[in-house]
C-alpha cells in the first residue's frame, strides 16, 4: 500500500471522497469511454450531492472518482481561487478526501474549473475537471434528446454553422464569446463549458487529461492530451479570440483574460487578470500594472479575496 | 453477525486468492495508472500493484478487472482464463456476470492472444451510443520487442512506436477495420506482469 493513502486522514463518516465505491467504478467506465471517443457525451447515473445542481456536482463527481490520498487539488471559479464556488468546492474534498490543496497551478494534479482555462499551460499527468451546465452544444437549436443524439450520431453539424452564419449576417461576425462550439478530433461538436472563447485555442493540444462532467444532465466528456480542437468558423469569417487595449491594472499582463471592475459611480473602472493565481504570481514577480500602485484599486480587487482566502484556508 | 457463518463456505472458496487489500485506494490508484494508459496511448505504464493473482492473470490485469467490473459489466474469458482459478475469483470479487457470447460482453479478458476471436465479435457500439462497445484486456507476454508499429490520433503527440509482442499476425488488419468504424469500435489495453499500454479506438497503426 502506498504511504500516502497511509497517512490519509479524512472525515470517516464518508465513504473516502464521498461517493461509494460502486458509483466510481461506474463514473471510472464512463470516464474511460469518453476518453476513447474524445468529445462524445456518455451518459452515467448522475448521484445526488450535498449541494444544488448548477453548483458543480457533475464536476466534483468526476473529481470524487479520480482523486487519490497523494494528489494535490486546485479549484477555480471563474479564474479565480478564492470566490464561493471555489472555496466550498475544496473545503468539501478537504472534510471527504483529507487531500491537499493550493492555489498553484502547476503544483495542482487535479484541477477542477468552472468557466475557465488557467493561464498558465497545463503540463502532462495533470487533470482538469469542467463544470459543466449545459453539454449539449445543439441544445438551443433542437430541444430533443433523441435528435440531438442522432444528429451526433451521423455528425449532422449543419444546424451549428447556420446558426454561426446568421451572427454573421446580423452582426457582421461571430458573437458568440463564451460556450463557444469546438469539433473535437474531427468528428464531434462539444460544448467547451461557458468557458470564454479566449480560451478555446488552450483545448487543443493540451498536455493535460481535459474531463468534463455535468450533473444535473449525467453527463460526462472527455479530450485526451495531443488533441484536435477547432473552434467552428468560417474561411472568410476565421475564429478569433477577445483582445483587450488595456494590460492588467494589477500585473500588466497582455496576455491574459481581463475582468471588468467597476470602482466608483463616476464611471471608474480597471481591468484585471481573471486568473487570480497567474496575476497574483506576475506580482510577486515584480510585474506592475498603472493601478497597482493605487491603493484603493488594489484593495478593492483584493477586498474580498483576501477574507475568503482566509475562509479556504481553515 | 453469527459467528457460524464461516462454516458455510463452500469447497469452491479453498485456495481463492485475495483481492486488494486496500480496496478504495488501491481501485483509485490502477484507475487513474488506466485513465493515464487511455489517455496517453501507445506509452507504458506501470502498477505499483502487490496483487497475486490466479494463474494465468498477470497482476496488471487483475488489477484492472478488481477496479472496473461489478454485477454492471457482463465480462467475457477466453478459454484459458476460463480453465483456471480465475472464473471464480472474479465472480467472490467483483460479481461480475461472466457471459459465453463474446458480442454481448462489456469487458473481455484474453490471456492467450494468438487465439483470440476476431475483433468484430466483440460489441462497437451504436450509432447514437459509441459508448456501449466492448474494451478488451489482452495479456500479452511482452509490451516491448515485437514486430513495431506507428501510432498516431489522440493522446499520442506526433507518433510514436509501439513494439506489442505476442499479437496474432493478422490483428493489426483487423484493428485498421476496427479503427475504420471510428467513432464506434472497440478499446483495447493491453497488459503484461504490472505494466499496461492502452489503444482507444481512434488510434490509427500503420506498419
Amino acid at each position: 500500500m502506498n504511504a500516502a493513502a497511509e497517512k490519509a486522514s479524512w472525515d470517516e463518516a464518508y465513504n473516502f471522497a464521498y461517493l461509494d465505491e460502486q458509483t466510481k467504478r461506474m463514473i471510472r467506465r464512463a470516464l474511460l469511454k469518453a476518453v476513447a471517443i474524445p468529445g462524445y457525451q456518455v451518459p452515467f447515473g448522475g448521484r445526488e450531492m450535498p449541494l444544488a445542481y448548477g453548483w458543480g456536482t457533475g464536476g466534483m463527481q468526476v473529481t470524487a472518482s479520480v482523486i487519490g490520498p497523494s494528489d494535490t487539488l486546485k479549484v477555480i471559479d471563474q479564474g479565480a481561487d478564492d470566490t464561493t464556488n471555489a472555496v466550498s468546492i475544496r473545503r468539501f474534498f478537504k472534510r471527504v478526501a483529507g487531500i491537499a490543496t493550493t492555489e498553484a497551478t502547476e503544483e495542482a494534479s487535479v484541477i477542477q474549473t468552472r468557466h475557465r482555462i488557467p493561464e498558465k499551460p497545463l503540463k502532462e499527468g495533470q487533470v482538469l475537471v469542467y463544470q459543466v451546465p449545459q453539454p449539449e452544444p445543439l441544445r438551443k437549436l433542437e430541444p430533443r434528446e433523441t435528435e440531438t443524439r442522432k444528429m451526433h450520431g451521423y455528425a449532422e453539424y449543419g444546424l451549428m454553422h447556420v446558426r454561426l452564419y446568421e451572427d454573421i449576417s446580423r452582426f457582421g461576425h461571430i458573437a458568440t464569446t463564451y460556450s463557444y462550439p469546438v469539433m473535437v478530433n474531427g468528428r464531434y461538436v462539444m460544448s467547451p463549458s461557458p468557458i470564454p472563447k479566449f480560451d478555446n485555442p488552450k483545448m487543443e493540444n493540451n498536455q493535460a487529461i481535459q474531463l468534463f462532467g455535468a450533473g444535473r444532465e449525467k453527463r460526462i466528456y472527455a479530450i485526451p492530451p495531443y488533441t484536435s480542437v477547432k473552434s467552428l468558423d468560417f474561411e472568410d469569417h476565421p475564429f478569433e479570440v477577445q483582445r483587450w487595449p488595456q494590460a492588467c491594472a494589477l500585473c500588466g499582463a497582455r496576455d491574459s483574460y481581463l475582468d471588468e471592475v467597476v470602482l466608483d459611480d463616476k464611471g471608474g473602472r480597471m481591468f484585471v487578470c481573471s486568473d487570480t493565481h497567474f496575476c497574483a504570481d506576475r506580482q510577486e514577480k515584480g510585474h506592475r500594472g498603472p493601478m497597482a500602485a493605487d491603493p484603493a484599486a488594489g484593495a478593492f480587487a483584493r477586498s474580498s479575496d483576501t477574507s475568503a482566502r482566509k475562509e479556504g484556508e481553515r | 453477525m453469527n459467528d457460524g457463518n464461516a462454516t458455510l463456505a463452500t469447497p469452491d472458496m479453498e485456495g481463492l486468492k485475495p483481492g486488494f487489500t486496500e480496496p478504495v485506494f488501491e481501485a483509485q490508484e490502477a484507475f487513474r495508472t488506466v485513465l493515464n494508459t487511455l489517455s496517453y496511448a501507445g506509452r507504458v505504464h506501470t502498477l505499483a500493484t502487490e496483487l497475486d493473482p490466479p494463474a494465468p492473470l498477470d497482476p496488471a490485469t487483475a488489477a484492472m478487472a478488481l477496479t472496473l467490473f461489478d454485477f454492471d459489466t457482463p465480462v467475457w474469458l477466453d478459454a484459458t482464463i476460463q480453465g483456471g482459478a480465475a472464473p471464480d475469483f472474479l465472480r467472490f470479487h467483483c460479481g461480475a456476470p461472466l457471459v459465453a457470447a463474446a458480442g454481448e460482453a462489456r469487458f473481455a479478458m484474453i490471456a492467450d492472444p494468438s487465439n483470440m476471436p476476431p475483433l468484430d465479435r466483440f460489441a462497437i457500439g451504436e450509432d447514437r451510443y459509441p459508448d456501449r462497445s466492448a474494451t478488451l484486456l489482452i495479456q500479452v507476454p511482452a509490451l516491448t520487442g515485437g514486430p513495431g508499429m506507428t501510432w498516431c490520433g489522440p493522446g499520442i503527440d506526433g507518433e510514436i512506436t509501439v513494439a506489442i509482442a505476442g499479437l496474432p499476425t493478422d490483428f493489426w488488419a483487423q484493428w485498421a477495420d476496427n479503427h475504420a468504424l471510428y467513432p464506434l469500435g472497440v478499446d483495447v489495453i493491453f497488459a503484461a506482469g504490472r505494466a499496461l499500454v492502452g489503444l482507444p479506438r481512434g488510434i490509427q497503426v500503420e506498419g
